[in-house]
């Protein structure tokens, strides 16, 4: 770290200048600016009351509250899903040898390359109540995935899948096994050495991952816009809200509902940030 | 005996890592595992300690067949060189660790580690975090750790390898006192023949997953069964067609008593020491060249120096081991080459 620092230091030239001159122009254009106009728009609306009161208000809507909670229920289940299965598949990774080990490893990133929308569709011919492996038991004890919630934890845990598996297997790959084979012979079975020495020194890494699923999570729109209905009261998430207000020319509650969105991901970016650090002391 | 190991073999693909291993390890004794790097030797350790599972084989630990226990459940105490300290638990949460497990009560634990740091000298660094000690500090905590559950064997696998080299001797010293105070069955791996000479009541010489030789280490530095025990425990040269020991060799300034003849081509002065590396007559480059040891007294008073013609014979009554090769091929500068990798 520190000598990196020197180098960088070491080689401050004019092309040092010209170059953070273009990436900051890049971004303030691509990002900073367009983003500070939702801002804008959500607090100062072209044709409607402007400020915080009737900013604040647009979000109690009773539709838009509807939006937020499911939003944050359908986070909070894929969140917990790919928490226990991304530990564990890290640990499956890094800790053991077997036949298919790479295949495995691909297709846990798989969900990041593949469009959130192509997710929707397979999830739908998958999981629909009259189709797939499950459709026919699953429609007749009453249980339907697709066009509601559980369809759409079901795409939002598979787009957010490899984020809590990416920031896991490094870090375990990194402490290696002596902790674990000095706790073993120390008398503690394949349990306690879990969740008194694994996870202990994994946790930040988790955290992290937990972190940035959720995020994924909370914004996540393609996937979703398939396998939910989309409907006020009926499946309409923040994401949907913001698209459905939109296309309603009731631009004040989209662009209400859109920084919210948007500062919840930075909230996001400040905890990672803030996280980071002590990953690296650990 | 407190650890029987009978017909141990592991294999990592087409690599013998142990061929068929018999060995009997004393009860109360200092046993160290001795031989080159990828030699056999952690790995029979980490079998002993069910950290690693042997091909074929038996291994038994006071009376217990171990062979099918898990780590947990051999009863054995295991130290690593790179201490696998718990990195998120203070020192003396580590110590306690074992026994926690165990559920032995609050009061009996505190007492335990209290007891355990006054022994490796750490009691003051109780509430530290291992981050904050030093290599020698936490090897030292890695020990009460592994002591705190009072195994029946404690296995230290390569300790000291990861200190440098000063708090490696106080270290290797400590130990003996250490097992001197405790009498714990003790197995530590090593490449370093002064260490197990130093440290241990008896030394298991292992090479290429074959034990080459058993004995204390007096018996191995004066008996040493053969040309690869002979050479790890100590410098060899090859005088005539025998492995002998450097400060075994006599020299004589004149030919009368008979020995080698040759001339002195180099002389090192190493401390009170006097490296001599003497050219045998007719040898035509440094792969025959015989390396001496003398005090730097002795090498004054004969008046040596480079040049000066001597006769060299083995000291009476020292170990010679003869090479194994025919006395003409010895005389090859390329074969010997490859015999002075050993010195």
């Amino acid at each position: 770290m520190a000598e990196s620092t020197l180098t960088r230091r070491g080689r401050r030239g004019p092309l040092t200048y010209v170059l953070r001159v273009l990436v900051l122009v890049y971004l303030l254009l691509l990002v900073a600016w367009p983003v500070s106009l939702i801002a804008q728009r959500a607090l100062l609306p072209v044709d409607d009351p402007g400020g915080l009161g009737p900013f604040l208000e647009r979000l109690t809507e009773p539709s838009t509250v509807y939006a937020f909670n499911l939003t944050l229920t359908v986070a909070f289940w894929a969140v917990l899903a790919n928490t226990v299965f991304g530990v564990s598949i890290s640990l499956l990774l890094v800790r053991y040898r077997f036949w298919g080990r790479r295949a495995l490893s691909v297709l846990v990133d798989l969900p990041l390359s593949v469009s959130p929308v192509v997710v929707g569709l397979a999830l739908v011919l998958a999981y629909s109540s009259t189709r797939g492996w499950f459709g026919d038991a699953l429609g007749s004890v009453g249980v339907q995935v697709v066009f509601s919630t559980p369809g759409l934890v079901l795409a939002t845990a598979f787009v957010s899948l490899p984020l809590v598996v990416r920031e896991v297997v490094p870090v375990l790959e990194e402490i290696g096994t002596d902790a674990e084979q000095a706790a073993r012979s120390l008398g503690a079975n394949g349990r306690q050495t879990f969740w008194r020495i694994t996870l202990p020194s994994i946790k930040w890494a988790v955290l992290y991952g937990v972190v940035l699923t959720a995020a994924r999570s909370l914004g996540e729109f393609g996937a979703v816009k398939i396998v939910s209905q989309g409907a006020e009261f009926n499946g309409e998430t923040a994401t949907l809200l913001v698209q459905n207000e939109y296309g309603a020319f009731n631009e004040p509650a989209a662009y209400a509902v859109a920084l919210v969105l948007v500062l919840i991901s930075i909230i996001a970016l400040v905890v990672v940030t803030y996280l980071r650090p002590k990953e690296d002391r650990a | 005996m407190s650890i029987e190991v009978r017909g141990i073999s592991k294999h990592y693909g087409d690599f013998v890592a142990l061929g068929d291993v018999d060995l009997s390890i004393p009860t109360g004794r200092l046993t160290a595992l001795l031989g080159p790097s990828g030699g056999g030797k952690s790995t029979l350790l980490r079998i002993i300690a069910g950290l690693e599972v042997a091909d074929t084989g038996t291994v038994e630990i006071e009376g217990v067949d171990a062979t099918r226990l898990p780590p947990q459940r051999r009863d054995v105490g295991f130290v690593f060189q790179h201490y696998a300290a718990f990195k998120h638990m203070t020192v003396a949460k580590n110590v306690a660790f074992g026994l926690e497990i165990r559920k032995r009560p609050k009061k009996e634990v505190r007492a335990k580690v209290q007891e355990l740091l006054e022994l490796v000298h750490l009691e003051q660094f109780a509430d530290r975090l291992p981050a904050q000690l030093s290599g020698g500090q936490r090897q030292r905590m890695a020990l009460a750790r592994a002591l705190a559950v009072e195994p029946k064997v404690l296995l230290l696998d390569e300790p000291f390898g990861a200190l440098d080299a000063k708090v490696r001797k106080e270290l290797r010293d400590w130990l003996r006192r250490l097992h001197d105070e405790v009498h714990v069955t003790t197995v530590f791996v090593t490449h370093d023949q002064e260490e197990a000479l130093e440290v241990a009541d008896e030394i298991v010489v292992i090479n290429h997953g074959r034990i080459e030789q058993v004995g204390s280490p007096e018996d191995l530095y004066d008996e040493p069964a053969n040309e690869f025990v002979m050479g790890f425990l100590g410098e060899v040269t090859t005088l005539d067609g025998h492995l002998v020991r450097p400060h075994d060799v006599q020299v004589h300034t004149s030919g009368e008593r008979g020995g080698v003849p040759g001339t002195v081509v180099r002389a090192l002065r190493i401390g009170f020491e006097v490296r001599l590396i003497v050219r045998p007559e007719g040898a035509a480059d440094e792969g025959s060249d015989v390396v001496v040891t003398l005090t730097r007294t002795f090498a004054r008073s004969l008046g040596l120096e480079v040049g000066t013609p001597v006769w060299l014979e083995p000291e009476q009554g020292a170990r010679v081991v003869p090479v194994r090769r025919a006395p003409a091929a010895a005389l090859d500068g390329d074969v010997l080459g490859a015999e002075g990798a050993l010195v």
